[in-house]
């Protein structure tokens, strides 16, 4: 199934964003981006603040047209949202009127598509993210970290071939946190989906990430990139384990200096200006 | 006043005993608490208050309008009924003679006759007459006494007491003042009780209500004025729901719409409906059409802004995921926006559906042939007052159920209400 060829993957080129605002100055949110990502890579992206990463995946989920550049998807031009590319949110993109069964099959559902088609699969992933016994519940009955369970299930009903995930952890606590990366190894694995998943947690970056993009505010660039070794370790493992590497410390170390940096050459900035 | 004041008393005095009499049994959390002071969650409705709450209002009530549900013991000071006396001095000619006037004070309603005097000696003769009770009546005393006003009869004191044209005494009966051209005038003690005609008794309000929805009135049986007016709120309200609804859904979605009616809906918000009554009525006159167009306007704006607002309401990041999970935009619509309006909707439909009962109230108070305010407008202009009360009180009960209903309906609908 990997289909690893010239044609399958995401790949960004030259991609720019510019907002421009009612007062008549503009902000530049990305610059020139250029990326490359392979069918069922998993890449994680980590950046101070406002350097843009919720802009690149809204920009390649189809929610915003880019200024300059084009995505493509498996050989064809991104215009717009569209099943093959899900999103994970970080919280509240649940639908409280459907319960948790309803939201996980909601994909399959407007697709048109017959119980019998998708019941198995739906049962399946609720098995998956440990919620069998909650299939009826209404999803504000949940706890975080549930919801977000239901968020993953739901994007994985619709079978698609990209998943864009944006902090999708950054609400929950520290336990259910770890959990839940552990969760998310796992399905990786499982389904070969390509995923893109924004962070502001360095140890969750270099955890998950096969790759990891480091990106720069003002304008918003690729700072650095890296390969990293501990997603694969990671599947199946205790993640404490990872963390106990003697790389994933120096990997740690070097990219929150660097991130440190970034941020205080923006406080800088901003006090020059003020 | 006094009313307020021992209605204060009530609330204290019940207070202070409920907190003696009942020891909280159930220990639920908020028992637990320590800090229920400025913590809103911890504070409930005692149901116990609220009992008496209810109670004291109808003993007042009760107790001021001389009910006979409630014991003597409890009314309040009642006006004076059945023989008042006072004597008067009177000069003539020099000469001075006492007399007595009795003056029967009856309930107003009820047969009574002038009460037999002896005339008594001297010339000035003693009087009888009769007024009823809240009232007040001229007694000419000379009328009867052999020296009249030709010779220059003038009252000098009543009991004893000098009393001049313009002038006032106080007996133990009420008060006995003069005209400015010298005739007495018996107003009988009021004591603290309303005259019916302010305020009947509870038990009149009932008896009015047991015999209204047996003989109706106004040629027409309570249920019908009332089914009148609900039926109103009802066409009103669905009709306004019906277009205001998809006109607010068109202002949160197209800008074109938003722009069109924007200032339209901004401009009739904040006029009540109460002052579109005059002009529906020059266009519609008083029937059915110009109510129901009143109630239909009335709930139309609250409705389309309710709608709007929904709409808006809308997080985009449950719109962002329907779309990835591969949802038209009819589908969005139908499972993302409608749903999760649903509860402003609900929102403003309680709030159309009092402001509809208000103001079909209020056009019928205007003018109208069948309705619970037709009734009381017609009953205060002869001054049936327990009309008129009960009437009141069941456009209140009226109004709760129906809000009691919407509420049971948002709770089954949407119960995720405020959880997103
Ligand atoms: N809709 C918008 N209009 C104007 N500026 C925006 C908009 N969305 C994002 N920006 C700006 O673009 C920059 C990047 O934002 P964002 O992608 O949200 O950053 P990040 O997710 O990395 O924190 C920020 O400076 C932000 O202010
Ligand atoms: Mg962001």
């Amino acid at each position: 199934m990997n289909r690893r060829d010239g044609m399958s993957g995401l790949t960004i080129e030259n991609l720019s964003m510019r907002f421009d605002l009612p007062n008549g100055t503009a902000v530049q949110a990305l610059k020139d981006i250029s990326l490359k990502i392979k069918q069922g890579e998993l890449m994680s992206v980590l950046g101070p603040s406002g350097c843009g990463k919720t802009t690149l995946l809204n920009i390649v989920a189809g929610f915003l047209a880019p200024t300059e550049g084009r995505i493509t998807l498996n050989g064809h031009l991104v215009k717009g949202p569209d099943a093959e590319r899900g999103m994970v949110f970080q919280q509240g993109a649940l639908f409280e009127w459907m319960n948790v069964r309803e939201n996980v099959s909601f994909g399959p559902r407007m697709a048109g598509r017959r119980e019998k088609d998708w019941g198995g699969t739906v049962d399946h992933l609720l098995d998956v993210v440990g919620l069998r016994d909650f299939k009826e519940k209404a999803v504000y009955e949940l706890s975080g970290g549930m919801q977000q369970r239901v968020a993953l299930a739901r994007c994985l009903a619709n079978d698609p071939d990209v998943i864009l995930m944006d902090e999708p952890l950054g609400a929950l606590d520290a336990l259910t946190r770890e959990k839940m990366q552990s969760l998310v190894l796992k399905l990786w694995k499982e389904t070969g989906k390509t995923i893109i998943l924004i962070t502001h947690s360095v140890e969750e970056a270099l955890l998950l990430g096969e790759r990891l993009l480091v990106m720069a505010p003002r304008p918003g660039r690729i700072h650095r990139e890296y390969r990293l070794p501990f997603a694969d370790l990671g599947v199946g493992q205790d993640l404490r384990q990872v963390k106990r590497h003697p790389e994933f410390a120096q990997r740690r170390e070097e990219i929150l200096g660097m991130i440190w940096d970034m941020e205080e050459e923006i406080m800088g900035r901003t006090e020059e200006s003020a | 006043m006094i009313v307020l004041l021992i209605y204060a008393a009530i609330f204290v005095a019940s207070y202070v005993i409920v907190k003696l009499v009942v020891h909280r049994q159930a220990r639920d959390y908020t028992s637990l608490k320590t800090v229920t002071f400025g913590d809103e969650s911890a504070v409930t409705p005692n149901r116990i208050a609220s009992v008496v709450s209810i109670l004291s209002i109808f003993l007042l009530w009760a107790a001021f309008t001389g009910s006979t549900l409630v014991p003597r013991f409890l009314h309040a000071p009642g006006p004076f009924i059945g023989d008042a006396t006072f004597t008067y001095t009177a000069e003539a000619e020099g000469q001075r003679d006492d007399a007595t006037v009795t003056v029967r004070v009856f309930r107003v309603g009820e047969d009574v006759a002038v009460p037999e005097v002896d005339p008594g000696d001297g010339w000035a003769k003693n009087d009888s007459d009769t007024v009823g009770a809240w009232r007040s009546g001229l007694i000419r005393v000379d009328r009867n006494d052999e020296l009249g006003r030709d010779s220059g009869h003038a009252v000098v004191a009543v009991n004893g007491q000098p009393i001049e044209p313009g002038g006032s005494v106080q007996t133990d009966f009420g008060r006995v003042g003069m005209s400015p051209k010298g005739t007495l005038n018996f107003e009988p003690a009021k004591g603290w009780q309303m005259e019916p005609i302010w305020l009947p008794p509870p038990e009149a309000v009932l008896t009015r209500l047991v015999e209204i929805s047996r003989e109706g009135y106004r040629d027409s049986t309570l249920w019908e004025h009332l089914g009148y007016s609900l039926f109103r709120v009802l066409v009103g309200f669905v009709t306004g729901a019906l277009v205001g609804i998809p006109l607010g859904y068109a202002m949160g979605l197209s800008n074109w719409f938003r722009g069109w009616f924007d200032p339209i809906v901004e401009f009739m918000r904040p006029v009540p409906p109460l002052a579109l009554i005059p002009l529906v009525i020059i266009w519609a006159g008083i029937g059915e059409t110009g109510k129901i167009i009143l109630l239909f306007l009335a709930a139309l704006w609250i409705m389309a802004i309710a709608a709007r607002s929904g709409v808006s309401g809308v997080r985009i990041s449950k719109v962002h995921a329907a779309y990835s999970l591969g949802a038209s935009k009819g589908q969005i619509m139908r499972h993302v926006i409608v749903p999760n309006s649903l509860p402003e909707i609900f929102t403003g439909a309680r709030v159309a559906m009092g402001v509809c009962w208000g103001t079909v109230v209020a056009a019928e108070l205007v003018a109208a042939e069948k309705g619970a305010g037709m009734m009381i407008m017609v009953a205060s202009k002869f001054q049936l007052t327990d009309i008129v009360i009960m009437g009141i009180i069941l456009i209140g009960v009226i109004g709760f159920g129906i809000d009691i209903l919407m509420r049971k309906a948002e709770k089954a609908l949407v119960p995720w209400k405020g959880r997103g």
